[in-house]
């Protein structure tokens, strides 16, 4: 357990309640990315900006927070090459088919007590263990 | 205030939430699936903390009849455990996984400028507008 870091989870973890909490106040919107996501290909024209705005949002806070510490937007990626590649096309297929990933299944709809978004997220949480405990017993993660 | 700042205010928040709390990390985020290997329970903090906003928030704003901005409150209608729910769940939990990235922070992660980054953002985005668009076609033939 190496690498605990409770409170600065908590902290983030906060902020992205309010910023859920905000686009319903104020637009009346679920704060699920890849609804959001989604919606720029079938929603109608008028609902397209105010999700690309939104998008640019998320792209930017952790460009501007790198000027508060220069190490936030240093990442690692455990697994890279054709199982990255496939790992993306399973998000982008499953959060679609699913109607939400962690935002919106696992933050918004289990705050409002949906037993859909509670059976998708543990659904999701448990296709990833599993995941992880496949790639770690074929030696894949170190 | 549009729709469009108030969204960029909430793709803000959001963002500085993934990025704080470590989420933008691939690596953080396997350590967490990894209950059986070398565990780091640090992310579910990342959901706690934006559940303590969220349940209370959505609580207060139910009862509202319309947000600030829009003409109405878009909640989710969908109550049904279908299916589709579950293989998408289940898809994305394992490409989620395999790679580590949700789709908000593979969003977020733009900024790191990280080659895997946007091979991972390259198939997740063609994945999902791909699923959209033949999805939305086929509802709406005859």
């Amino acid at each position: 357990m190496e690498n605990f870091t409770p409170i600065s989870a908590t902290l983030g973890g906060m902020l992205i309640g309010l910023s859920a909490l905000w686009l319903m106040a104020a637009n009346g919107r679920i704060a699920g990315v890849s609804g959001i996501l989604g919606g720029l290909v079938t929603a109608p024209k008028g609902e397209r900006r105010w999700r690309l705005w939104f998008l640019t949002g998320l792209i930017l806070a952790p460009l501007l927070l790198t000027f508060i510490r220069r190490d936030y937007l240093e990442i690692q990626f455990p697994v890279t090459g054709t199982l990255l590649i496939l790992g993306g096309i399973l998000v982008g297929i499953g959060t679609q088919m699913g109607s939400g990933c962690t935002s919106g299944h696992g933050v918004c709809g289990i705050a409002r007590f949906s037993a859909r978004s509670l059976v998708a997220t543990i659904t999701f949480m448990a296709a990833g263990v599993v995941m992880v405990a496949i790639l770690r017993s074929a030696g894949v993660l170190s | 205030m549009n729709r469009s700042f108030s969204a960029l205010i909430a793709g803000l928040l959001f963002g500085a939430g993934l990025t704080i709390s470590a989420m933008v990390n691939p690596a953080k985020v396997i350590a967490f699936l990894d209950i059986f290997g070398n565990w780091d329970p640090s992310l579910a903090f990342v959901m706690g903390g934006a559940l303590l906003v969220t349940i209370p928030g959505y609580f207060v704003l139910r009862k509202k009849e319309k947000p600030l901005l829009e003409e109405q409150f878009f909640w989710p209608e969908a109550t049904q455990v279908d299916r589709k729910l579950i293989i998408g769940a289940t898809l994305f939990g394992m490409g989620w996984g395999l790679s580590g990235l949700c789709p908000g922070p593979a969003i977020a992660s733009v900024g790191a400028f990280e080659i895997n980054s946007l091979i991972f953002l390259g198939a997740m985005l063609t994945s999902a507008f791909g699923y959209r668009y033949i999805s939305q076609r086929n509802a709406s033939r005859p």
